[in-house]
């Protein structure tokens, strides 16, 4: 890439928010998930919104493509750029811009990190639901390319029911407003799309979001089991019973035992087959209270060994810090982990949970889970040194079963990270041709260039063409491109493994 | 070869009903398959059509070459009670589909306006929320995936079955509230909740100032009602104003939140409904939004719903209006011009709040179109949509008015 092109990028910029330089390059090549490693080109950080939309105007004036990046701890590939391909970073776009009380709303810029918009909320009595596991780190933005989940989206709802308008920039440089501040759409729902979209119908820049009030009673229950089944019993139980946890998480001997051997040791029983953390909470304490009897009781008749409740807000800030840290944890685990985020319907829990056990069994490979059991939303990790390419081949096959055996019980490749690179080779599992094809044509109508964040989330070799616009002018419509769906995307035009 | 002739070798006789008031002819495929044959060969033939569910809500009058029915497309393939998530196809009614669930002890958490007998594709199609949106949001937030047929033929799905999913871009949202315009949905995965063990309805009458203030305090106070609605004296055929309060849950939740009704009532009382009184007066409220010539619904902030209601007052009259306050979302419904409507959704618009009509005869809906005054840039977005949908205009839908 020229250094032409920086020196242009610096004047708009200034000089200290253009990288070069190999080495800070590379400090962009992955992001939350070790197994890609892409260098960019050339790395810019827009100090305002401005800056932002002189540098893509730049940027699209002379047809050189670009990927937003927030912190980098998605887990799918999502932000990492290419050769060719300037990276920009938002998280100097960091400005909660208003925080409206009385409509219980905020509008922020997309490189505000998540729980600093909730400790923004807080003195107003309000909280930002949308809780990921990275909090601490990731941005709003990363959130709403992503529609991030976390462990209490199972009663609040994901990133996608809290966010109300969007300020987006377009690839080729324009500004579009979409929504209202009441959340209503002027037509059809271009917030909801754009939302989970992963950066490739532009840049956010600016995000209202609604806040909910915070709760008044918050219940925290550590059940713990001596098989995985029972514990995925409990979970269906609950569901089925109409009483919605705030939070219904579970996690398997491997990562209690990864968790309690790392600085955040929570105190979870080392020799449980898995644990469930659930926290009821609510407005009426007496209802919170009534519920979490009853949940007691559910967890307790489905087989738990014990069912203690935190006692004090230190001792539930401990539970829950076990858990949310614990993907950390298991990094210490081994050199390499692969993160899957696959979604079963919840009542098939017990049985995938089992069957993941037999096919890790059968690879001889460890694989810990630790997820959002309530929404079925699993996360099996698999722990290896990829230096060992045996070991790396046995790793790949097991994750394709797992994934079938998902897919098989009526789920989903992915229920938060996103496709980005990392799951373009499931795509054509869950999505025939044809709809992908649509998808395709959708991003085409944001960025018919394709200049923003190129090459994820479709896998365009499994797309039939959607040619009917060009047709649909000499009225004939094209069926000639049929496309066998099953085509395997070769595995190293997808990814570059360290 | 007529078309009637054409849709016959193509669909068989069973496909064709009897024709629309206007003499259009009317079809009505079996399956989605059929619907992707109908649209593909309108689409190459040039056949405009126009979309019809159990013919409740939209008058059947844009003008077409054939009307598609979606009522032969009834089926529950799935009911999941134990993961709260149930499969239908488009054409199912409301009725039918909530008796179903019922008897399984699930609940869709929805209750738009229009007859009992509305079909689910036109609920979806038109996003079309009642009171419930109160406590369980919009009508998008109760669907977990569609599949839709694009109106050159092209079956498309999006979204799955399960309760979280980000797999590729959400197609569903683009069929939540489009009105057809993006295609024919055939099949919908939907979120349930389980039935709830008890439900109870208080109303309180009184001026309009004093109500919202109440609905502010019970808010304050940390009540969570499934609904809570406002509604005009005409609508609810009452002296006054009313503030319905709905409660529905479990026995302990709900038993909690009545006892703290009494407190944030601002010495006015709640009266409690019993069952059948309740039923009939949600039923009444839905169904009123069906019988006038016109409804639309307007989005705002929570703290704007007293000016908004002002608004709609001085300009169309306030005789049959319901609304959320806190979800800042108005009905209206009776009789307006097309240049008043005009007016008045430029008006809004100047606020930030759009205007979206729902029901109108053609020669209105034409004119004002569903959609409108957009902002800067959605315009192109939404013909873009269009053009990739409906490549070839074959379905006949008042997008954005003339
Ligand atoms: C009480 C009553 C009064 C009536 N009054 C009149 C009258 O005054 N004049 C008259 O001509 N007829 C009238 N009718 C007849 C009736 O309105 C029409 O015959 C009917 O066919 C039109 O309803 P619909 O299918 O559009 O409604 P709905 O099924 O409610 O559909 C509403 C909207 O959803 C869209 N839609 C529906 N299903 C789908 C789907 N699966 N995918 C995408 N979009 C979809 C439709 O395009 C439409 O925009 C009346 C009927 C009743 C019961
Ligand atoms: C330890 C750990 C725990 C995690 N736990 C969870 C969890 O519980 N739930 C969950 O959902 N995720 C979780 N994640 C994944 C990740 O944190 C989320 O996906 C998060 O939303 C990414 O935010 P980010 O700012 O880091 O985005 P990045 O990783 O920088 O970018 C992610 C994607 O968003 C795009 N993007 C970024 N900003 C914008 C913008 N302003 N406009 C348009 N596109 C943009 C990028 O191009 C990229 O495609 C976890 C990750 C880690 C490392």
């Amino acid at each position: 890439m020229s250094s032409a092109l920086a020196r242009d990028l610096a004047a708009i910029v200034g000089e200290r928010h253009v990288s070069e330089a190999r080495a800070e390059r590379f400090t962009y090549a992955m992001d939350g998930l070790p197994t890609h490693r892409r260098v960019p080109d050339l790395v810019v950080l827009p100090g305002t919104r401005e800056e932002l939309i002189a540098v893509v105007r730049l940027l699209a004036a002379l047809g050189v493509p670009f990927v937003p990046r927030g912190a980098g701890t998605g887990l799918s590939g999502g932000a990492l750029a290419d050769q060719g391909t300037v990276l920009l970073v938002l998280t100097r776009l960091n400005r909660i811009l208003q925080i409206d009380n009385a409509n219980r709303r905020a509008v922020v810029e997309p490189g505000v990190v998540n729980a600093k918009l909730g400790a923004a909320a807080k003195p107003h009595g309000l909280q930002y639901a949308p809780d990921p596991s990275s909090q601490t780190a990731c941005t709003v933005g990363g959130n709403v390319a992503e529609n991030a989940g976390g462990p209490h989206c199972l009663k609040y709802g994901v990133t996608a029911n809290h966010v109300l308008a969007l300020e987006v920039l377009l690839a080729d440089g324009s500004v579009v407003e979409l929504g209202s501040p009441g959340g209503e759409p002027w037509g059809p729902d271009l917030v909801g799309l754009f939302v989970g979209s992963e950066g490739n119908f532009g840049i956010a820049t600016k995000i209202t979001v609604r806040l909910t009030p915070l709760p008044r009673a918050i219940r925290t229950l550590l059940a713990d089991f001596t098989s995985i089944r029972a514990a995925g019993e409990a979970v269906t139980t609950i569901i089925a019973s109409g009483i919605v946890p705030a939070a219904l998480e579970m996690m398997d001997q491997s990562c209690i035992c990864a968790v309690e051997d790392s600085v955040y040791a929570a105190g979870y029983p080392r020799d449980a087959a898995a644990i469930l953390l659930a926290e009821i909470d609510g407005r009426n304490v007496d209802g919170v209270v009534a519920e979490t009897e009853a949940v007691t009781e559910m967890l307790r008749k489905s087989g738990a060994r014990s069912v203690r409740s935190a006692a004090t807000e230190v001792e539930r800030e401990r539970l829950w810090q076990g858990r949310k840290k614990a993907f950390g944890a298991m990094g210490r685990l081994s050199r390499d982990l692969v993160v899957q985020d696959a979604v079963v319907p919840r009542s098939a829990l017990p049985h995938v949970l089992e069957t993941i056990c037999t096919i890790a069994q059968n690879y001889g490979l460890v694989v810990s889970n630790v997820f959002h059991a309530g929404d079925g939303n699993l996360h099996p990790n698999i722990s290896f040194d990829a230096t060992d390419p045996a070991l790396k081949q046995r790793v790949e096959a097991a994750s394709a079963e797992i994934m079938q055996l998902c897919i098989d019980a009526g789920g989903t490749i992915t229920g938060e990270h996103g496709v980005g690179i990392d799951k373009l080779r499931y795509m054509h599992l869950i999505f025939d041709a044809e709809s992908l094809g649509a998808m395709q044509a959708v991003r085409r109508v944001f960025d018919p260039r394709e200049l923003v964040n190129p090459g994820k989330v479709v896998p365009i070799h499994a797309c039939r063409e959607w040619t009917s616009i060009r047709n649909a002018k000499f009225g004939m419509r094209n069926d000639t491109t049929g496309f066998n769906s099953a085509f395997p995307i070769p595995h190293s035009a997808v990814e570059v493994t360290r | 070869m007529t078309i009637l002739d054409k849709v016959t070798a193509l669909l068989g006789e069973g496909a064709v009903l009897e024709a629309a008031p206007d003499r259009v002819p009317r079809v009505a495929p079996g399956s989605p398959d059929a619907v992707a044959l109908l649209l593909g060969t309108a689409h190459q033939e040039g056949w405009r059509v126009r979309i019809e569910g159990a013919g409740t809500w939209l008058q059947s009058d844009a003008p077409a070459d054939i009307a598609l029915t979606t009522r032969r497309l009834d089926r529950i393939p799935a009911i999941e009670p134990s993961d709260l998530t149930a499969t239908a196809e488009a054409g199912i009614g409301l009725d039918q589909l909530r008796q179903q669930l019922a008897d399984r002890g699930a609940w869709l958490a929805i209750d738009p306006p229009g007859l009992a007998g509305r079909t689910l594709g036109s609920v979806v199609s038109t996003a079309t929320a009642g009171p419930l949106r109160h406590g369980y949001g919009p009508i998008k937030d109760h669907l977990l995936g569609v599949t839709f047929v694009t109106g050159d033929g092209r079956m498309v799905q999006s979204g799955g079955r399960v309760m979280k999913n980000v797999a590729g871009y959400d197609l569903t949202r683009v069929q939540a509230g489009g009105f057809g315009a993006f295609g024919v949905i055939v099949l919908v995965h939907l979120r349930l909740r389980t039935l709830p063990r008890a439900d109870v309805t208080y109303v309180l009458e009184g001026a309009r100032e004093d109500l919202t203030q109440v609905g502010e305090d019970i808010a304050a106070a940390g009540l969570t009602p499934a609904a809570l609605e406002l509604v005009s004296p005409a609508l609810a055929r009452r002296e006054r104003w009313v503030l319905a309060v709905r409660l529905a849950g479990s026995p302990a939740l709900v038993a909690a939140d009545e006892a703290g009704l009494g407190a944030a009532s601002g010495g006015g009382r709640f009266a409690p409904l019993r069952a059948e009184e309740a039923h009939a007066f949600w039923m009444r409220l839905a169904e009123g939004f069906a019988v006038r010539p016109v409804t639309f619904r307007i989005g705002g902030v929570p703290t704007a719903s007293d000016e908004l209601l002002d608004l709609l007052q001085h300009q169309l009259g306030d005789e049959w209006i319901s609304a959320s306050p806190a979800a800042g979302a108005i009905r209206w419904t009776g009789d307006a011009s097309i240049d008043r409507l005009q007016r008045l959704r430029r008006t809004l618009a100047g606020q930030e709040v759009p205007l979206t009509l729902e029901r109108a005869p053609w020669p209105l809906r034409g004119a004002v179109g569903h959609f409108g005054a957009y902002r800067e840039g959605v315009g192109p977005l939404v013909a873009g949509l269009r053009r990739t949908f409906d490549p070839g205009g074959a379905l006949v839908v008042a997008t954005e008015g003339t």
